[in-house]
């Protein structure tokens, strides 16, 4: 297991060439590397070509990890993903062809465009960490994480995740667009996509599960217990939001935060830590009472504003 | 819902057609809001509303005063539902609900009453609340309201103890005070008691200090009523303190002498009810003449009065002429047959006491009976009476008594007053209420002065003995708790009144008598108005400072670090740099080194610190370490602080 100052380092360099690559889009990325180094699965809801794609693949390859990537349509079956058990003639036998599941780095590309039969699929072998095919269970290589995209579900012809699956996502992010500096400079040098073949790997794919463990290593305090506690617990007063945090879903923050607080170097956990998660954890967990849909980062804001730290 | 739980209560004091109205209105809105049906437009409510405001002026024949503006309220409170849509609407119903809430003061000032409208309270206030703070959980809405009018609870107790008091009623109102005070009247005409009987209202409560004497003794006497003009009985000039008056005599024949209590409704006339004879009056009270106990002020407010009572005496063994005088003056011309038969009487027999049996036996003997439906009486009524009729109740056969006894020459008059009472096993309190309304006669024996006899007593002995239930005949009608049969109920209901007995004694019965009284306890002897002022809010602030230091300990019982790291924020806000609540160390640190970049390294290291000691994994001699290291950044920062001030 490597020493932590190492970590960092070995991090710090994934995170700055990756920002060469993502320009202006620090902390999604920081969020990213945080859901990957906590066991999660990251979900991308933004409009097309603002980079999702280019992200996954980025940290693919810098994290030295196989990568994969299904496009989901609205004709696509489970076997599709998962695989598939097809008859061998030569040998007599079945042979399974393993899906595009089967890899480090998934990019589940549009997910809300598959039909729930699909989607539910995917999203169980996510949670389960294997698959299941003709009663013969199959381990998902390790680590295992799934980037999917979203398109907001306003779009025509989305089946929108329900509650329940959008909770397998450790993290929510919104890419957005590029601040003008940042799009200046993608305009001036060209498209992401062609420098992607160039990049080496920056981690070897067995350093990334003592990364993993590195992270569970970061110390929460009492104090940081009660802190995230008083947050859960306001969630479920707020008569903004229909239902509060589940306590998975405070696991997940916890989870995130200590992934956040490796980022920085830190060994213990600061609320600041859980602040800077939080909306990413949490608005797609809350539902809006008026009717609007999901919290929005202002309500997160605004939530965190109303509980005192201390 | 508000709308109901505020209007219930006046249901009872409203017309009917009103009470029919509003209830219909408010089913019909709960049953819109159940089906969530459309409201009813404004030219559909208009109407109905002008309709209803115009039956109100019509059956109070005005819009203005107590009870038609409170039944316009209730009106306007059922209807406004109906077109209940925005914030405002829901305000103003929550408004008109907290001051009709107010209004049900002026009927009654029960302890029930009290609790139903604490219990309203919190109702409006959770329904206040919840209209501002969306749609909360219910159950948390309702603890949040219980805990506000829980905070509130401590000042009303010290607005109560300490408000400057006026006389009158908790809740009264000028003009509406003193008028409808039921009670004995000055005067006994045919009819004038039998009302009061049927009346279930309580005139006095008595707590004794000692034994209750036996029922037969409990003979409350009120006016005395010497002067008879054919019909009415009355209390004559005479009575009235006078010159020409001896001194009242009262010679104890027995040792008892029976202390009491007696917490009198307000009747607004001067005399007072205490059990023959008392011996002792309350303070600024006298006895009259005719042994009446008098106050110097009319009765406007419950109030109490301690007497002291010999159940056997001898009162006035000699009296005044003009009082014996009008003692025996009737009406010429009036009742014959009954002064025939009292001169017969005269004639056969010379010891008046012989004459006051022979009347007694008169009436045990003679086909009389007790009933509270008497038939109507004509210009002779005592002839009528004890000749015809033979059919009456107390103050017909005390009246006739009367009458008889004065024909044959004996001093004797009429006493009005109360019989008996109702006890209360349970806090040994006596009920008397209007139903125990009694009268009877006195007369005056030559060296044995003033006894008492009780005509009724001969005729319907457990009028006396029992209680006026038990001496009518089953078919006269009387309130319907009068007739409470045994068991389990009649001792809840005897619980009950004990537990009201206390309210009254203690909460309503608070009056500027016992205020003053509370005020000596807390060392304020006399007391003006300003000086009270001065208490209440004193005790007001010390409430407050309570509940303030009660929800900051219970909320703040803070480590050692935070304190100090409390200690450095507000030094830092002389910086201009206020930490805010949701504001973790790092964040503030970074925003010192943005706004203030001198002092950033200090501040910086104190945050590391504060971080490591709250939020970090060290063992102990470490985190003391860090608790002495964030002190001295506290001090440096201190003295940077003076630097710095010296500097500005």
């Amino acid at each position: 297991m490597l020493s932590t100052p190492t970590h960092a380092a070995s991090v710090a360099d994934v995170i700055a060439a990756a920002n060469r690559i993502i320009l202006g889009k620090d902390g999604q990325v920081r969020l990213a590397l945080a859901c990957l180094l906590a066991r999660g699965h990251l979900l991308i809801e933004d409009l097309p070509g603002v980079g999702k794609t280019t992200l996954a693949q980025t940290l693919a390859r810098l994290l030295g990890l196989q990568f994969s990537r299904i496009q989901f349509t609205s004709d696509m079956l489970p076997a599709d993903v998962i695989g598939v058990s097809i008859y061998d003639r030569e040998r007599n036998a079945f042979r399974f062809l393993p899906g595009a599941i089967f890899s480090q780095v998934l990019l589940a590309d549009e997910i809300n465009r598959a039909t729930p039969k699909t989607q539910s699929a995917l999203l169980e072998a996510m949670e389960e960490r294997q698959v299941t095919v003709e009663g013969e269970t199959r381990p998902l290589p390790e680590p295992f994480f799934v980037i999917a995209t979203q398109n907001p579900s306003t779009q025509i012809g989305t089946f929108p995740l329900p509650e329940s699956q959008l909770d397998r996502f450790l993290l929510r992010v919104e890419l957005g667009y590029p601040d003008r500096a940042a799009e200046r400079e993608l305009l001036e040098s060209g498209g992401r996509r062609d420098v992607l073949p160039a990049l080496t790997a920056r981690l070897a794919p067995e350093q990334i599960v003592p990364l993993q463990q590195a992270v569970d290593q970061i110390h929460v305090s009492p104090a940081l217990f009660d802190y995230v506690q008083a947050l859960v617990e306001t969630t479920r007063t707020r008569p903004r939001f229909i239902h509060g945090l589940s306590p998975r879903a405070a696991l997940a923050l916890l989870a995130v935060a200590r992934a956040w607080a490796f980022l920085a170097s830190r060994k213990m956990v600061m609320p600041e830590d859980v602040q800077a998660v939080l909306p990413s954890v949490a608005c797609h967990r809350l539902q809006l009472a008026d009717g609007n849909g999901h919290a929005r980062p202002e309500d997160i804001a605004s939530l965190i504003r109303s509980v005192p730290v201390m | 819902m508000v709308a109901v739980v505020t209007t219930l209560p006046h249901i009872e004091n409203l017309p009917g057609w009103l009470s029919l109205v509003c209830g219909m209105a408010l089913f019909a809105r709960a049953w819109l809001w159940l089906r969530n049906g459309r409201l009813p437009r404004w030219w559909l409510l208009a109407p109905l509303v002008l309709a209803g405001a115009a039956g109100i002026a019509w059956q109070y024949h005005s819009m203005f005063g107590r009870d038609p503006g409170i039944a316009l309220l209730v009106f306007f409170m059922a209807f406004k539902p109906m077109e209940m849509t925005t914030r405002r609407d829901g305000m103003v119903i929550i408004m008109l609900g907290f001051f009709l809430l107010l209004t049900h003061y002026f009927d009654t000032e029960g302890i029930a009453a009290g609790f139903w409208i604490l219990a309203s309270a919190t109702l409006l206030t959770a329904a206040l609340l919840r209209m501002y703070g969306g749609a909360q959980p219910i159950p948390g809405v309702f603890r949040y309201s219980a805990l506000l009018i829980a905070q509130a609870l401590p000042f009303a107790l010290i607005l109560f103890l300490l408000f400057p008091r006026v006389e009158g009623p908790l809740w009264g109102m000028p003009q509406d005070t003193y008028t409808g005070l039921s009670g004995l009247t000055e005067q006994m005409s045919p009819g004038s008691l039998n009302n009061l009987i049927l009346s279930h209202d309580i005139a006095f409560g008595v707590q004794f200090e000692t034994d209750m004497p036996g029922r037969s003794q409990l003979y409350w006497r009120g006016p005395v009523l010497d002067s008879y003009d054919g019909r009415t009985w009355r209390t004559s000039l005479t009575s009235n303190p006078h010159s020409g008056n001896k001194p009242v005599t009262i010679e104890t024949t027995g040792e008892a002498r029976i202390g009491y209590t007696i917490i009198l409704e307000a009747h607004n006339r001067r005399w007072l009810l205490a059990l023959d004879l008392p011996v002792e009056l309350p303070e600024g009270a006298t006895l009259t003449p005719t042994f009446v106990t008098r106050s110097r002020m009319p009765i406007r407010f419950r109030t109490r009065f301690t007497f002291r009572s010999v159940p056997d005496y001898v009162v006035n063994r000699e009296e005044a002429p003009h009082i014996l005088q009008q003692a025996v003056r009737l009406p010429l011309r009036l009742n014959p047959r009954t002064r025939e038969l009292a001169e017969s009487w005269q004639r056969e027999l010379t010891d008046p006491e012989q004459i006051s049996a022979a009347a007694l036996r008169f009436f045990r003997e003679e086909k009389f009976s007790y009933t509270l439906n008497p038939p109507q009486l004509g210009a002779n009524a005592v002839d009528e009476f004890l000749f015809d009729t033979r059919q009456g109740f107390c103050e017909h056969y005390a009246g006739a008594y009367v009458t008889l006894m004065r024909a044959a020459g004996i001093p004797a008059r009429v006493v009005i007053g109360y019989q008996g009472g109702e006890l209360n096993p349970v806090d040994g309190y006596l009920k008397v209420r209007q139903s125990d309304a009694h009268a009877w006669s006195e007369i005056w024996l030559e060296g044995k002065g003033w006894k008492r006899v009780d005509p009724t007593a001969s005729i319907a002995p457990s009028r006396i003995e029992q209680g006026i239930e038990a001496a009518l005949p089953e078919s006269d009608s009387l309130p319907a708790l009068t007739r409470f049969d045994g068991g389990w109920l009649l001792r809840l209901r005897y619980r009950w009144e004990a537990v009201n007995n206390t309210w009254d004694l203690w909460v309503l019965g608070y009056n500027p008598e016992r205020q003053l009284e509370t005020l000596s306890l807390l060392g304020m002897e006399d007391p003006d108005w300003r000086s009270m002022v001065s208490a209440m809010m004193l005790a007001s602030g010390i409430a407050l400072f309570l509940i303030v230091c009660w929800t900051f300990f219970r909320r703040t019982k803070f480590a050692p670090e935070v304190r100090i790291w409390r200690r450095l924020c507000a030094r830092l806000e002389r910086f201009g740099i206020r930490r805010a609540p949701w504001e973790g160390p790092l964040d503030l640190a970074a925003r010192v080194a943005r706004e203030r970049p001198d002092i950033a390294p200090l501040i910086n290291r104190a945050a590391s610190h504060f971080a490591e000691l709250r939020y970090g994994t060290g063992p102990l001699e470490h985190s003391r370490e860090h608790l002495h290291a964030l002190r001295d950044c506290v001090k440096e920062f201190a003295s940077l602080n003076l630097h710095h001030s010296l500097r500005h």
